[in-house]
């Protein structure tokens, strides 16, 4: 099987990646300059709690002993007891996961669904006024920070117009629909709940658009240039020649191979998106694993900031080997090989 | 025409990099000659005048003052002065190391390709933010720490991009010519190969200097950058966010300076780009 051998090739290249990436991580939490037992209980701490710490964490041992013990927990599924929120790094991870994979999924349905239709048309409209618009707007996409964006949206729709609302998942009166995968959206429209669907959704957009507005810049500009450059190209004339309609000249022949750098960029970008969750989910109050993450490195919880480094790697890297693969599929001529992650 | 003058001539055709330009012109300015520009120096510290608290734009105070009393605009061009030290230096130690690194793995090949590359693919593989969050929250949060975090996060971009450009170029006649006539690797990649990567990361430095910005600052928006009283844009939005939507001037300058910053440099990067005729 083809397809067998390239996943199972690019899972071990996965594999490989994060093994370094916790490595470095790991590492960057045992360097640290001080006593990172310390740090975490603070200066009112007596020497025995402190002492106690460093045990429980194998502080007192030598670096690669700590690692491989580290290791051995990973491999069952243990990273270890958050030292801020009591509970297992790997229980606090999985409540939060769902929160972080719907913001950011959303994000990246709206990169794709306005990024790639903005962009075809920008290049379909070349130096017109609809293509300074989109590109103005792309432009403007791409060089704010998705804070600002987030404030923004926040101060027009949630406090001067009150249209959506500014913070949380669900409405205090809603109460979320019967667990299945997390997401809310998902698990309302499982249930058949369309009024908690709709609640969800509502206060999905806010923090999906400010996520997703760099992506869709990057997005449109990136598909706009490939796209004007497939416009050169003979083939399109010919389908001109032959009376295509412009519109299926521009959707089949020309958007095709154009999405093609589209997808790698996008998968790429899906690392910023990740990045800007971080700061997505501390606006507007999104109980997610970002938001944990922020908590976690405020309170120099090193288990929990290890754990949540690798998930998101780990997130990232399967979702930038799931687009090329995409990309593949779009494009025979592009060879699959080796772990090239 | 010669190449200097065309390039300024192609460059000028589009409106937009002047404006890159002339944005990035003035930031620089003003960061250079903060103390004689803004109109109150002393309000870029730790001042207090609760008396002109939560002002609204006016002509004393151009763009409003914040909850203790100082002169945003005053702050705002002082906070342009660390983001811009901060991105120089960032980019200062990001940008020899990746090239190098870089260089060294294209043109050798073999292990140090593999070593370097996948060392390399490891940073790569935590997001950018990420990474250098974890490595603000794990050492203390000054702007020393900051700057570091940053160009941990950086470099391996140069190091892909000057790998790349070792790679084709090594193959090129000129390269053959100099090792036929017996030049070293340090010359080869020093002399002949480096010099005809210095515009394309030239375009990218410059493109990247208000992408530092935009991170630097989204650090320092989550409490994670340059401490106060240090003025710095990100902390700004991030203090104003609280007294939303009543003081609303105390968020919306600083992030629109964070913008023009990061718009700046992006326009004149695309102007240079196009200017020089490449790809990044």
């Amino acid at each position: 099987m083809e397809l067998l051998r390239v996943v199972s090739a690019r899972l071990a290249g996965i594999i490989l990646v994060l093994f370094g990436t916790s490595l470095l991580i790991f590492g960057i939490a045992r360097i640290i300059p001080g006593d990172p037992a310390r740090i975490a209980l603070g200066p009112e701490a007596s020497q025995e709690q402190v002492q106690m710490l460093r045990e429980r964490l194998h502080l007192d041992e030598p670096f690669g002993a700590q690692y491989i013990e580290f290791l051995k927990d990973l491999s069952m599924g243990d990273l270890g007891t958050s030292l801020y929120t009591q509970r297992p790094v790997v229980q606090d991870i999985s409540t939060a996961l769902p929160a972080t994979f719907e913001l950011v999924f959303a994000a990246g349905l709206l990169v794709l669904l306005l990024g790639i239709p903005m962009g075809v048309l920008s290049a379909h409209w070349r130096d017109r006024a609809g293509d300074h618009v989109i590109r103005l707007v792309a432009l403007l996409g791409v060089v704010t920070p998705s804070f600002v964006w987030a404030v923004l949206l926040m101060l027009t729709f949630a406090y001067f117009t009150e249209i959506l609302p500014a913070a949380g998942r669900l409405s205090q009166s809603v109460s979320p629909a019967p667990l299945v995968t997390g997401m809310y959206t998902l698990d309302a429209a499982i249930a058949g709940r369309w009024d908690i669907l709709k609640d969800a959704l509502l206060h999905l957009i806010l923090p999906a658009v400010a996520l997703a507005m760099s992506g869709i810049g990057q997005i449109a500009r990136l598909t706009r240039a490939s796209v004007a450059e497939i416009y050169q190209a003979t083939y399109i004339d010919m389908a001109r020649a032959y009376g295509f309609a412009p519109r299926r000249i521009a959707m089949k022949y020309a958007l095709r191979p154009a999405l093609i750098p589209t997808l790698t960029v996008f998968g790429l970008d899906f690392a910023n998106m990740l990045g800007g969750a971080f700061l997505i989910e501390q606006v507007f109050g999104w109980p997610g694993l970002a938001r944990y993450g922020v908590q976690a490195i405020l309170h120099k919880d090193l288990n929990a900031i290890v754990g949540v480094v690798l998930v998101i790697s780990a997130f990232f890297l399967i979702v930038n080997a799931i687009v090329d693969m995409a990309a593949a599929w779009i494009n025979p001529r592009i060879r699959l090989s080796g772990p090239a992650v | 025409m010669p190449f200097p003058l065309l390039g300024w001539y192609k460059f000028c055709r589009n409106p937009l990099s002047i404006v890159g330009l002339f944005l990035v012109a003035i930031i620089v300015l003003s960061a250079c000659f903060a103390s004689y520009i803004a109109p109150y120096p002393r309000h870029a510290g730790s001042f207090v005048d609760f008396a002109n608290a939560n002002r609204s734009p006016d002509t004393q105070y151009w763009l409003g003052t914040d909850n203790i009393g100082r002169d945003l605009l005053s702050r705002i061009i002082y906070g342009y002065r660390v983001s811009l030290m901060l991105g120089i230096v960032v980019l200062s130690l990001a940008v020899p190391i990746g090239v190098m690194l870089g260089l060294a793995a294209g043109y050798f090949g073999g292990w140090a390709d593999y070593l370097i590359m996948r060392v390399t693919d490891v940073f790569l593989a935590v997001p950018p933010l990420v990474l250098a969050m974890a490595i603000m929250g794990l050492l203390e949060p000054t702007l020393t720490n900051a700057m570091l975090a940053v160009s941990a996060m950086w470099w391996p971009w140069y190091a892909r991009l000057a790998y790349n450009m070792a790679r084709s170029e090594s193959r090129e006649d000129y390269v053959v010519a100099a090792k036929v006539i017996g030049a070293g690797p340090f010359h080869l990649l020093l002399r002949e190969i480096l010099p005809n990567c210095i515009p394309t990361i030239l375009t990218k430095v410059t493109l990247d200097l208000g992408f530092v910005i935009m991170i630097a600052s989204s650090l320092s928006f989550l409490g994670l950058g340059v401490q106060p009283p240090t003025p710095d844009l990100g902390s700004m939005v991030a203090n104003g966010v609280q007294y939303l939507p009543d003081t609303w001037w105390v968020v919306l300058f600083p992030a629109l300076a964070i913008l023009f910053a990061v718009l700046g440099f992006n326009l004149l990067g695309d102007g240079l780009r196009d200017a020089t005729d490449q790809r990044i």
